[in-house]
């Protein structure tokens, strides 16, 4: 039975481990990581300060630096790929950001509406 | 002077002669079971072979004892308070308020998180790697830790029976009742230390049993070649993981408003007690499934092996397990219709809930197509089932109806909702779980349960439970809330009887269940399960023997289908077996016993126990205790040890020679 | 009845879901990840509680007036290093190199405790400044949630610590290389939740 019929483990690079080059190369992935990451919250930093952008924007595009940041730490930290012997390893990742996206969305989607909901205008205690 | 924080003689409630009653009964049952286990010296048997193991079997059998017995204590307080009602119209009754509220806050915590939890854990304990055809779960040590963080969580609940007392909030602890301002005593900590810790418990028995089933199955055993329960303990799980830390963040934060005096939910401060209950239900909602799901798998074993037909339809239900699954995340706000989200929002949620009960209904017809033309055996395992169909599609119907907005604008929190959860989580899980429990205890024990007690258990509980329930759908839409210590409208008062009556003939149910183990065990010999397949079974839990050896299979099996046990009993029928020429055996590795659960779990009590009285010294060794406990685990150095190949080869020859007729 | 008799020996090339157990290797650093997700989860509670709180001030000090954005851009910096060092420790656990490890596992310490630091000093100074967690919903939110990243962290270095005696008395074992796997799988997970941390609590948090 040869590993490749087993899925990987996460964390798993898909370079073989024993191999003499590998090292050189797995260092690279890393750097590689690093430097993008830096990139990447430098400019987060930078929107968040800047007024060159147009404000009511920034949040949205904040939170898309750091959902880009967050695929940078997966695929060069670590090490998720698309391939085959991933896909259990990605499809609960996939269910967790799924679970995530409900309860934070959600709580906050239901939660604003029962503050709108409850907090009445000026006003509206004198029609009841 | 030793410090001991709020603790004090005042803390016994020496004046209440009921709570001192139950309280000596309960401290008197513990002594005598550890006085005669001493005396006959089991002690050390208990601690070699069953406390101390990891062996998946014996963990979901001590998870089974567990819910077996709190199911007393729970429906000890059941039956108290359909007395109470019963005969409190106008009166003050037998029981005083602040004591009534305890036991609806006791039934309700214990009820679902140490019988319902407890149940379902276990079958699949017990089931799922038999069924995957492997010899333990994925992390066997952790499955013992699991196991006695569980009893942690049980055993600070009943000592809230005699030390102090448990929360008044009900089990859902909404505050901003249950914080430090209206509830000051230590009954809501009790009730909050108690889940936190059972409650990791549980999250560890979850991200177990998903590596088991996801990483661990036999060789050839793809995931449409899973028997449906183990389908149903992987939704069930994965709900367990999605849903439990919420649980956890939610009650670690009424925790710090209690201990620390933060502001999440406090009437002050900005602080915000309806996102307490959004956040309870998010886990809520989703652990609603995470109870029925296995059930659901457990009817699914019960009807293909009792009809002797494949599952119809498997893989659609494969399909709606996995759709609720998902879907029981959307479904969340209908538990809060009424705290005031807008029209748009309770929409959304009131159709998803409707929408759930699809895959169910598709469940059902499964079932009913599964027996439709099959040769159906009327044991107790398929009466508790049949009796599951016809009950829960009436309780899933009321569902329906409190899941559009208007009306559960009328019916929340009164009789009817409480009458209708009851209606689907006693036949869902209840009778699921007994219908496993009657199916998989001859695996268990190698004997069958007497039938015929099983029967008359069934009749009772069927019977006692539209007894005690029908009549509160009716008194719920009269206008009576739930929760009454007292109430002053007469015309309740005959259907609450008739209630009460209801949970009287329950009773005699579970004195029935009593009187069948009783009965089984005297007659085990007679009842003996000699083959390992006494149903004719389908899944490869049925090829090994009864009780299966610690090793479960000598030889990982091989899978080439669904239902593979019945296949190849279908194939031996064809080519009639060899005469059994002398296999070659190897050496198995087995996780070797480990304390580490049972200290880890006591160190985790006295921690507890210290938060819960503010004996902070006693905290601090508690965590440094646990800490050292695991500690010492990892530099453990032997984890596994060997059974040698001849001790194989011994059983097996045993085993064959037994089983000729 | 032996159902091993049934079938011959699977061919090679079946698919992995057929294959039998795993090796225990990608079935503990499965289990891991598994754990990691309900963390996750749980964080997600928190955010959601930070998020539905963040403008319930109480009349106390808001975000814009508390966070200091240097010392949380050294913050990340300090755990994006740290992040960076890990890997190259498990480069080095790879390769069985011992020096590689403990240099690489003492980098990752000193750059986590760094951050813990930095991030206990913002603590302190906004407790003195009458801006502890009592003092409104929306700072219960922010320590809970900071605060419980920053006790993960913790966990973490105590981690390191034991997972380096244990490199230290046992070398490379089996289950030392998969705890350290884990490990790994952790430190990186840390740094995803901080890089939400900083957007959500930090970045948003001092925009009016």
């Amino acid at each position: 039975m040869t590993d490749t019929s087993y899925d990987r483990a996460p964390g798993d690079q898909s370079v073989p481990l024993d191999e003499e080059e590998s090292g050189p190369s797995s260092i690279l992935i890393y750097s590689i990581g690093l430097v993008l990451s830096l990139g990447l919250t430098a400019t987060s930093f930078w929107a968040a300060n800047t007024n060159l952008l147009w404000g009511p924007g920034v949040p949205l595009g904040l939170v898309v630096l750091a959902v880009a940041q967050m695929g940078i730490h997966l695929v060069f930290f670590l090490h998720i790929t698309t391939g085959p012997d991933n896909t259990n390893n990605v499809l609960a990742l996939a269910f967790g950001t799924l679970i995530v996206t409900v309860v934070v969305s959600g709580s906050l989607v239901i939660m604003t509406n029962l503050n709108d909901n409850l907090m009445p205008p000026a006003g509206m205690q004198m029609r009841h | 002077m030793i410090p001991l924080g709020k603790l004090d003689w005042s803390a016994i409630p020496f004046d209440q002669p009921i709570i001192m009653a139950a309280s000596g009964m309960m401290v008197l049952g513990i002594a005598f079971v550890l006085g005669w286990t001493g005396l006959k010296g089991y002690w050390p048997y208990l601690w070699r072979e069953w406390l101390t193991s990891v062996d998946h079997k014996r963990i979901g059998v001590m998870y089974l004892v567990l819910a077996l017995l709190m199911l007393l204590r729970g429906f000890t307080d059941a039956i108290m308070m359909r007395a109470q009602q019963a005969v409190a119209a106008g009166a003050p009754g037998y029981l005083p308020p602040e004591h009534f509220d305890q036991i609806f806050s006791a039934h309700g915590t214990i009820m679902i998180f140490f019988v319902a939890m407890p149940l379902v854990i276990g079958l699949m304990n017990f089931a799922v790697p038999l069924q995957l055809g492997i010899r333990d779960v994925a992390f066997p040590t952790l499955n013992s830790v699991s196991l006695w963080l569980t009893a942690s969580g049980i055993l600070l609940t009943n000592m809230s029976l005699v030390i102090g007392e448990f929360a008044k909030t009900g089990w859902v602890a909404y505050p901003p009742l249950s914080e430090l301002q209206f509830s000051p005593g230590v009954g809501v900590d009790y009730y909050l230390w108690a889940l936190q810790i059972s409650g990791i418990g549980t999250l560890l028995t979850g991200i177990n049993f998903v590596t088991t089933i996801l990483k661990t199955r036999a060789p050839g055993m793809g995931y449409t070649r899973m028997p449906v329960f183990c389908w149903t303990a992987l939704a069930s799980n994965l709900l367990i993981v999605a849903a439990f830390p919420v649980l956890t963040a939610t009650l670690a934060m009424l925790l710090l408003d209690r201990y620390l005096g933060f502001h999440f939910f406090t009437v002050d401060s900005g602080g915000n007690p309806m996102m307490y209950v959004n956040l309870f239900w998010v886990w809520g909602h989703p652990e609603v499934y995470i109870l029925v799901l296995p059930a659901f798998g457990v009817f699914s074993e019960v009807t293909a092996t009792f009809s002797g037909k494949p599952l119809f339809g498997y893989r659609s239900m494969v399909g709606a397990t996995m759709v609720i699954c998902i879907f029981a995340y959307l479904v969340w706000l209908h538990h809060f219709f009424t705290m005031g989200a807008g029209a748009g929002v309770n929409a959304f949620f009131g159709i998803m809930s409707m929408i759930i009960a699809v895959p169910t209904g598709v469940k059902i017809f499964n079932w009913l197509f599964t027996m439709y033309g099959g040769r159906v055996q009327f044991t107790s395992p398929i009466l508790w089932t049949v009796g599951f169909m016809v009950t829960f599609v009436v309780g899933g119907l009321t569902g329906v109806l409190l899941a559009v907005p208007p009306a559960d604008f009328q019916l929340h929190n009164s009789l009817f909702l409480v009458a209708h959860f009851h209606h689907v989580i006693i036949p869902g899980v209840v009778f699921g779980a007994f219908a496993g429990y009657t199916y998989w205890f001859p695996k268990a024990f190698g004997f069958k349960l007497d039938d015929r007690w099983g029967k008359a258990s069934f009749w009772c509980w069927f019977l006692g439970f539209h007894l005690a329930f029908m009549p509160l759908y009716v008194v719920g839409l009269m206008g009576m809330t739930r929760r009454m210590q007292h109430y002053d409208v007469l015309s309740w008062q005959p259907w609450l009887l008739v209630a009460a009556g209801g949970a009287v003939v329950i009773l005699a149910g579970i004195f029935c269940q009593i009187m069948q183990l009783a009965v089984s065990i005297r007659h085990r010999e007679r009842l003996r399960d000699l083959t390992g397949d006494p149903w004719n079974g389908r899944t490869l839990e049925w090829s090994t023997p009864s009780p299966p050896p610690a090793w479960n299979y000598p030889v990982l099996p091989r899978v080439d289908g669904i239902d593979a046990f019945w296949r190849a009993k279908q194939i031996a029928r064809v080519h009639p077996a060899q005469p059994a020429k002398a296999r070659e055996y190897e050496a198995i590795e087995l996780p070797r016993n480990s304390p580490t659960g049972f200290v880890t779990a006591f160190f985790a009590v006295v921690t507890g126990f210290a938060l819960i009285w503010h004996i902070w010294w006693m905290a601090g060794l508690g965590l440094l205790g646990a800490f050292v406990t695991l500690l010492v685990f990892a530099f453990r150095r032997q984890e596994e040890e060997e059974i040698p190949a001849a001790e194989i080869a011994r059983f097996e020859r045993t085993r064959q020679r037994e089983a000729v007729p | 009845m032996s159902l091993t008799a049934t079938i011959g020996d699977i061919p090679r090339g079946i698919p992995a879901s057929e294959a039998g157990p795993a090796p225990k290797r990608i079935v503990v650093a499965y289990g891991f990840w598994i754990f990691l997700l309900s963390d996750v989860v749980m964080f997600s509670a928190f955010f959601s509680a930070y998020a539905v709180l963040v403008h319930a001030t109480a009349g106390g000090p808001t975000g814009a007036q508390l966070f200091n954005q240097v010392s949380v851009a050294i913050e990340t910096a300090c755990l994006l290093a740290s992040s960076y060092t890990c890997g190259l420790m498990s480069i080095a656990i790879t390769r069985h190199h011992r020096l590689g490890t403990y240099l690489g596992a003492a980098a990752t310490f000193a750059l986590g405790l760094a951050f813990l630091a930095i991030e206990l000093n913002e603590f302190a100074g906004m407790i003195a400044r009458d801006a502890g967690p009592q003092r409104s919903s929306f700072l219960s939110a922010f320590f809970t949630l900071v605060g419980c990243h920053g006790l993960h962290v913790t966990a973490g270095l105590v981690w390191l610590i034991v997972m380096m005696a244990q490199v230290a008395t046992r070398g490379y074992a089996a289950v030392v290389q998969r705890r350290l796997q884990c490990f790994s799988l952790f430190w990186h997970f840390l740094d995803i939740i901080w890089v939400w941390l900083f957007t959500v609590v930090y970045l948003m948090g001092v925009r009016p």
